[in-house]
């Protein structure tokens, strides 16, 4: 057992946790962030995403004790003071979820994508989510989601509160 | 009284957002592994390696020596506790039904079937533990190649002497719906058009996301399941037939359930053995599929041979079809099984005017993964193999395959009409929907365009594929279902409860896994009932709560559990009249019920029914002969199925050097009847749409030449992504249906069923001036560059769906169908 203190989601967290457990594994069963998921066992699917110190990870490709001294935040930390993120707005106003499974992973890339890039196309948002599946939207309200929350981006607190309320 | 101008907007038709997603999108959800109980212990299953083996001994000495495992089992172990799995449609009274146990103690008949199953502290340590369970396997040979097993030439079950599982037929001449098919054949040979074609549905797996997984409690009176399924109810009923638990003493709950797709309609053996070990070790136990589990155990879809013969006059007006399948059912027949491809026999026909039609399908037992519905079931096989040939009939009048099918197709003022399958199909309107199609897609403007890049003899060819497609929708009315042998009626329940706050509680028996109930239904019952949209509750998928119910599959929840909801919505107004009427002082004869308020003809005399539910809690004053109680259930069993319709336009750029191909554009339009919510039915088109275009391009599930499973990872089983696909057009013309009363129809499967031959015939048309007339499904670039290059179906391409492997090494022969 190997002892790891992180911050998940603003709190600060310490553990003993065997060197072979995955970030996502400690996040589910130690921390009880079952927000996010497991869709595969070949980083394939991306349902297990989330930031680690603000860039998108699979956390299924990152070892739990790999994630010690930094920073972590799921799909559970991406709202803050009871206002969705922008994105997760987005989601939602464009019908971007169906089931639900993969969206914490595709929530956690798109946002990463449009911090990279906030002003993407089209093209470069399908690119950008290569590596997360979705079984039930086809992609298209997916895309349309990331490029609504793209173009909202200078209005976002308002639109979040707004689409929040609706 | 001024009901009408303060009467809300009306719900149905509105694009309201999704109640369901602010839980999904900030990860409040409660999927099956994401439940933990008090002292519960976690499985781990042990597999079989071998498609077919007799199991001549299993130690489990040293896997229950390891760390924190609390037991390990076998079949042997079990006695008739363990139950089995059913098959709740034996297609045919002589059927050969394998006896499915969930852990057979003495042979296994495909890779991947459960041998054992550790029981550990924690869900690592009886992973590690099920690798020190060592069994010993006699290996026998397999039954693989579906046409070789349909040949009997190895037997995938040595006890039933053969691996036809049953022969089913339908033919218009003997029902009586049509005439003699092979008279019209004959007659065409003589002096028409006949065109004979084999078509191969290739073996599909319908990958949800969530992964398989159930929880067992067996601590109180009642024992709980959860699982990660579609069908809550049927698997309660199914427990209790298969293994003693009375079914008053079960509960089965669907939490969140992460896509199905059909894949979660099913009585598993995990979910069997979770059940068994949880009542023998009396603690709750968990099991959760990795995704290898998940492609390699979970039902497949499709696998047939289509081979089909169209007979036409001159002109191309069709005289009759015969179409002979072959269908692979897997290792076992699952709980629909072999009634999967008898789902397809009533719409090969489709919607076209067809004298003669005769429909035969032989299933068959193999040694690999058991088969079961996939989105759509039945109805893409039926509308690939009709749409494919269709196109090929055109080629041969020379005529364009937009006016063959007109030529054909059932006309609008021609409904309600009597299908020579012998349905009856309640509305619709085939020239309105292709003549939108077509204006949406710029069909003539693309088709100009190609012909101007076939003249200049352009690398990259343009083609233009069809498919206007119907579907049946709304399983099913139960006498119906009773004449086809199958287990179980197609009725859905329902129920509505006034809450003294006003709020008002809706119960149905659908159980929806991302299908958005909560919004569409609280839609219905905000309108009829008069409530707003966010006073309504939508309760589901657990047995305890919605007692009686038939689930969700086949496009019913909404025509068949939405019109429970209607009629249990309508008991309640009902109801709640007397007591309306006592408060007010007047007759009931008096009273009218609108936008939520009774009130009294001719006086501003009103209630609002949420205020009668209130003085219904209170009961204090209410007429004397009558209960205090305004809630009311509903039972409906429809009259008959939906046909929802459409017509899809797809045009494919093809490569004519690397055989790749690329979507340029995809049109939709589709005439589901009455639309409740527009932005959800977009969803399930543009959703359903990819998971038909990935049948057509990418997805196959490929078994090597001893039975393994070679596409058992998202790395070798192709899943589109964003990067793969493209924004879709799509609209809809409305013919509501007439056999229900918010005249709706049914859009769950209507994409997938669609898309797969569109995508097909536009390959094909962007090549057939190299002689191509079939790529085979999924087009891979190799498969379409082989096609081009040898002027024939383009088959011949090993090892086209696994690219990862070499030609020539094991296994890369082993796509099935590919060296026909």
């Amino acid at each position: 057992m190997t002892q790891i203190s992180l911050t998940v989601d603003g709190t600060q967290v310490t553990d003993d946790v065997e060197p072979r457990m995955l970030l996502v594994q400690y996040l589910r069963e130690k921390v009880g962030k079952t927000g996010t998921v497991i869709g595969c066992d070949t980083s394939n699917c991306g349902a297990c995403t989330v930031h680690l110190d603000g860039r998108s990870v699979k956390s299924c490709n990152v070892l739990a004790v790999q994630a010690d001294g930094h920073e972590v935040t799921t799909i559970e930390g991406l709202a803050t003071g009871g206002e969705l993120h922008p994105v997760q707005a987005a989601f939602r106003e464009c019908h971007g979820l169906q089931c639900g499974f993969c969206t914490p992973g595709m929530i956690m890339q798109s946002v990463d994508l449009l911090n990279e890039n906030p002003h993407p196309t089209e093209a470069e948002v399908r690119v950008g989510l290569e590596g997360n599946l979705c079984r039930c939207t086809g992609y298209h309200n997916i895309v349309r989601s990331v490029l609504y929350a793209a173009e909202h981006a200078g209005d976002a607190a308002a639109e979040a509160a707004e689409v929040g309320a609706s | 009284m001024t009901t009408t101008a303060e009467r809300p907007a009306a719900e149905i038709g509105k694009d309201r957002r999704r109640k369901e997603d602010q839980r999904l999108i900030t990860g409040r959800t409660r999927w099956t592994d994401n439940i933990t109980l008090p002292g519960m212990l976690h499985l781990a299953m042990v597999r079989s390696p071998f498609a077919h083996a007799t199991i001549t001994s299993i130690d489990t000495s040293a896997a229950k020596g390891a760390p924190n495992v609390v037991g390990v089992f076998s079949g042997a172990d079990f006695g008739d506790e363990l139950g089995v799995c059913i098959n709740a449609w034996p297609i045919t009274p002589e059927q050969v039904t394998p006896t499915h146990s969930p852990m057979p103690a003495d042979r296994v008949a495909f890779a991947g079937e459960i041998v054992a199953v550790v029981v550990a502290r924690t869900a690592a340590e009886a992973r590690d533990a099920a690798e020190l369970v060592d069994v010993e396997y006699d290996e026998l040979p397999a039954a693989l190649d579906l046409k070789e097993a349909a040949a009997d030439k190895v037997i995938a079950h040595p006890d039933s002497g053969t691996n036809k599982s049953a022969l089913w037929v339908f033919d218009s001449g003997e029902a009586g719906t049509g005439g003699n098919v092979e008279e019209a054949i004959d007659k065409a040979r003589a002096d028409g058009i006949v065109i004979e074609r084999e078509y191969r549905q290739q073996r599909l797996i319908p990958a949800f996301m969530e992964p398989r997984s159930v929880v067992v409690d067996p601590t109180g009176e009642q024992l709980t399941m959860w699982s990660a399924t579609q069908i809550p109810h049927i698997l309660r009923f199914a427990l209790a037939a298969t293994t003693g638990v009375p079914e008053s003493k079960i509960r089965v709950v669907a939490p969140d359930v992460g896509g199905g797709f059909g894949g979660k309609l099913q009585a598993t053996p995990e979910e069997w053995i979770a059940w068994a070990v949880a009542r023998r070790i009396h603690k709750p136990v968990k099991y959760t599929e990795t995704r290898s589990e998940s492609l390699l155990s979970a039902h497949h879809g499709r696998d047939q041979w289509q081979r089909l013969t169209l007979a036409a006059t001159k002109d191309g007006t069709v005289t009759g079809f015969k179409v002979d399948l072959l269908a692979d059912l897997g290792a076992y027949v699952a709980i629909v099984g072999g009634g999967v491809p008898v789902l397809g026999a009533f719409m090969f026909n489709a919607i076209y005017k067809f004298p003669a039609y005769r429909f035969s399908c032989q299933t068959v037992l193999t040694n690999k993964t058991w088969t079961d519905a996939y989105r759509g079931a039945g109805r893409p096989e039926a509308t690939y193999g009709i749409e494919r040939i269709m196109d090929e009939l055109a080629v041969a009048v020379g005529a364009d395959p937009l006016e063959i099918r007109a030529k054909n197709w059932i006309r609008h003022e021609e409904f309600p009409f009597t299908t020579v399958a012998g349905l009856t199909y309640d509305s619709g309107n085939y020239e309105a929907a292709t003549a939108r199609a077509k204006e949406m897609f710029g069909y003539d403007a693309l088709r100009a365009e190609q012909r101007q890049r076939r003249d200049a003899g352009d690398r990259v060819q343009l083609g233009i594929g069809i498919s206007t497609f119907t579907e049946m929708c709304g399983l099913a009315p139960s006498r119906v279902l009773g004449t086809l042998d199958y287990g179980a009626g197609g009725w859905e329940h329902a129920s509505v409860r006034m809450l003294a706050t006003g709020k008002v509680e809706v119960v149905t028996g659908a159980s929806a896994h991302g299908q958005g109930h909560e919004t569409a239904f609280s839609q219905i019952v905000a309108d009829r009932l008069g409530v707003p949209f966010d006073d309504v509750e939508v309760l589901h998928g657990d047995t305890q709560v919605a007692h009686k119910g038939l689930d969700t599959y086949g496009s019913r929840s909404l025509v068949v559990g939405g019109e429970a909801l209607v009629r249990a919505a309508d008991k309640v107004i009902e109801k709640a009249k007397p007591i309306a009427a006592h408060l007010l002082e007047a007759d009931v004869d008096d009273v009218e019920f609108a936008a939520g308020t009774f009130s009294v003809k001719g006086t501003d005399q009103g209630r609002s029914i949420q205020e009668i539910a209130l003085a219904t809690f209170a009961a204090h004053d209410y007429p004397e002969g009558i209960e205090p109680n305004i809630d009311a259930e509903s039972t409906y069993d429809p009259v008959n199925f939906s046909f929802p319709h459409g017509t899809h336009l797809c045009a494919m750029e093809v490569d004519t050097e690397t055989g790749q191909s690329t979507m340029r554009k995809y049109v939709a339009c589709d005439d589901i009847g009455n639309i409740i919510n527009p932005l959800i039915v977009s969803g399930q088109v543009h959703g359903g749409l990819v998971q038909g275009i990935a049948q057509a391009l990418w997805e196959e599930a490929v078994y090597d030449d001893s039975g393994t499973l070679v596409s058992g990872s998202f790395v070798d089983y192709l899943l589109p992504t964003a990067a793969d696909t493209i924004s879709f057009d799509i609209d809809h013309t409305t013919s509501p249906s007439t056999t229900n009363s918010l005249g709706t129809k049914g859009v769950g499967e209507a994409g997938t069923i669609a898309s797969t031959p569109a995508v097909v015939n536009a390959i094909v048309d962007a090549i057939r001036h190299h002689g191509v007339d079939d790529v085979q499904m999924p087009c891979t670039p190799a498969r379409v560059w082989q096609a081009i290059n040898s002027a024939g179906s383009g088959a011949a391409t090993q090892a086209a769906a696994m690219p990862h492997f070499d030609e020539g090494e094991a296994g890369a022969s082993s796509t099935e169908g590919a060296q026909a």
